[in-house]
């Protein structure tokens, strides 16, 4: 089953004189409409005409995260405020955050890339979706809303929390399909064996994962526990948000939809393009894009991609699962979360030269993280009660900076390892990857 | 008059306790009177040393994190009643404690108890114009 059957298995060849001529026009419009990038390119002596070959497009200088964050609000839109028709952003948690805006085709190439992955899973006009991601400006909630409406199918809007209404609706609804983060996905179904609800029972055909790192185990669990198949969907609100790449029936990687995004691997180190298999860092460049073009887009995720045309008759690019990242973000509860953040917090209350380690685990199947931060001289006093008020300051500067409840646990001072040259400050026992 | 007490930071777990101490035999800085404070994960350990400043340092040399804290000692009937003497007298005049402590006096029939406040001066003054006798911080250094 294919969503779009022309584009979705249109020959390796095709499709790159494809991407060429998107890549060509994408470049021109941003040099020509938005200043960062004439600026940018200006400066590194590379012109629009210089994009000859889709190789060429590793004569453009990279966009990170920050250059984004600079320009915030809207200074990368191409296009006057009156054609953006929605703004979402990312969570801000790292500073001010990143907006994306869309116009009207946008929203419509946003759905196009979910309706294509709905299709992969199964899911199609006789579907129910429970989606539960949360609507805001989150981009996960709104996009897989706007790709289940070009389906067809009915959507359930009931974004996240409230557990065991989920599951009364779930059964109540009879819905077919359901979109979770993994980890809450599991947290659902205990809720619902603890009620004496069987999922199994349930006539699940399809889940939908995103916004967090998985082990095979953790699809496996999930597929046990709902007896049906659970597919990846990837994506980031910097690109236009999930629907960059979604797994087929095949789960051999992830389709990217590689007429609107066009993926390179890079060696995070010398940034230098690396071949097909290799692993690197996920570079991603928006080919079809009004609202704000990004080009050559550092993920810092890490996978690697194949261009093998797949069992289900695809021949888009497929990615691996995430492997990692080449930054020390983590994420934790669908958040990001980088250390300085951390240390920004401790900072805040008084500790002049903190040292901290963030301990994140997964006891049971949510997410929990620890800050063991070593007591100094400006944080101790002979009081438990100000201990204690302390480890409470600790922990809402923590939550401020970074939108997460953590465990805060003072320490003996030199009890916690020091680093020469960069620290390694997070130990994740999560076992993601 | 005041005592310096040397406030210790800990972390409760299992030997977090010895190690301190054994610092302070190293050093040979006898101990006078202990108490401490504990969470589930942390501790704070009060100490009358009879040095406390080599106290202090011996234990900031091995990386412990050490606060002098001023406390008082009181002189006390060891019989029943009174301990609650002093009280009376302390709440009677609407103050705080943080904490307390005692020990037995070398003195026949007499106690020391340890005390801490916010508002340490009004505590001495509370105590001397009650007569309560505060006990000289060299004779609690040196029982």
């Amino acid at each position: 089953m294919f969503w779009n059957e022309e584009i979705e298995t249109m020959s390796r060849q095709d499709l790159e004189e494809l991407q060429l001529k998107k890549l060509q026009s994408t470049v021109k419009r941003a040099f020509e409409k938005i200043p960062y990038y004439n600026k940018r390119y200006s400066e590194a002596e590379v012109y629009p005409e210089d994009i000859e070959t889709l190789k060429d497009i590793e004569k453009l200088p990279f966009i990170t995260k920050d250059d984004l964050r600079e320009s915030y609000p809207f200074g990368l839109f191409a296009v006057d405020i009156n054609e953006i028709k929605e703004l979402h952003s990312s969570s801000g948690t790292t500073g001010k955050p990143v907006v994306s805006g869309y116009t009207e085709k946008d929203l419509d190439t946003w759905a196009e890339t979910i309706a294509r992955g709905l299709t992969m899973m199964g899911i199609g006009e006789n579907d129910i979706l429970q989606n539960t991601h949360g609507y805001g400006m989150f981009t996960g909630g709104f996009g897989v809303h706007y790709g289940c409406h070009k389906v067809g199918a009915a959507i359930i809007p009931i974004s996240t929390g409230q557990t065991r209404r989920q599951i009364e609706i779930m059964s109540d609804f009879g819905a077919t399909g359901l979109i979770f983060t993994p980890s809450y996905g599991i947290h659902l179904a205990e809720v619902a064996l603890e009620d004496g609800i069987d999922l199994k029972e349930l006539n699940i055909k399809a889940i939908g994962f995103g916004a967090e790192g998985w082990t095979e185990e953790i699809r496996h669990r999930v597929e046990e526990l709902f007896a049906t198949k659970a597919y990846n969907i990837y994506g980031l609100t910097e690109l236009m948000g999930p629907g960059v790449g979604v797994e087929c029936c095949a789960q051999k990687g992830l389709h990217i939809a590689e007429d609107i995004y066009y993926p390179e691997i890079i060696d995070p180190n010398t940034q230098k393009t690396l071949g097909e298999n290799t692993p690197g860092e996920l570079v991603l460049t928006n080919l079809e894009r009004e609202g704000m073009p990004v080009i050559r887009f550092r993920t810092k995720d890490l996978t690697r991609l194949t261009y093998e045309k797949c069992e289900c008759g695809r021949t888009h690019a497929r990615m691996s699962r995430i492997t990692g990242r080449s930054d020390d973000m983590i994420k934790v509860k669908g958040v990001a979360i980088f250390p300085s953040q951390i240390e920004k917090a401790l900072l805040k209350i008084g500790d002049v030269e903190p040292h901290y380690m963030i301990i994140v685990t997964r006891p049971n199947t949510l997410d929990e993280i620890e800050v063991k931060v070593e007591a100094s001289q400006n944080i101790f006093f002979d009081g438990i009660k100000e201990m204690m008020e302390i480890q409470n300051k600790i922990r809402k500067s923590i939550e401020n900076e970074t939108g997460i409840n953590v465990k805060v646990t003072l320490v003996e001072p030199k009890t916690l390892p020091r680093f020469e040259g960069k620290a390694k400050r997070v130990i994740d026992e999560r076992n993601l990857h | 008059m005041k005592i310096k007490q040397l406030s210790i930071f800990l972390q409760n777990k299992m030997g977090s306790l010895y190690k301190p101490l054994e610092v302070l035999t190293v050093a040979d800085v006898n101990i006078r009177a202990m108490c401490m404070a504990d969470t589930s994960e942390f501790g704070i350990l009060r100490l009358v040393v009879d040095d406390p400043i080599k106290g202090k340092e011996a234990l900031e040399e091995n990386n412990f994190l050490v606060k002098i804290t001023d406390i008082i000692g009181v002189e006390m009937t060891d019989s029943p009643g009174g301990l609650t003497t002093v009280l009376r007298v302390i709440k009677d005049n609407l103050i705080d404690l943080e904490y307390l402590y005692a020990f037995s006096h070398e003195k026949e029939d007499k106690a020391i108890l340890l005390l801490h406040s916010d508002n340490i001066d009004t505590l001495i003054q509370v105590l001397t114009d009650n007569k309560i006798p505060i006990v000289p911080a060299n004779e609690v250094y040196n029982l």
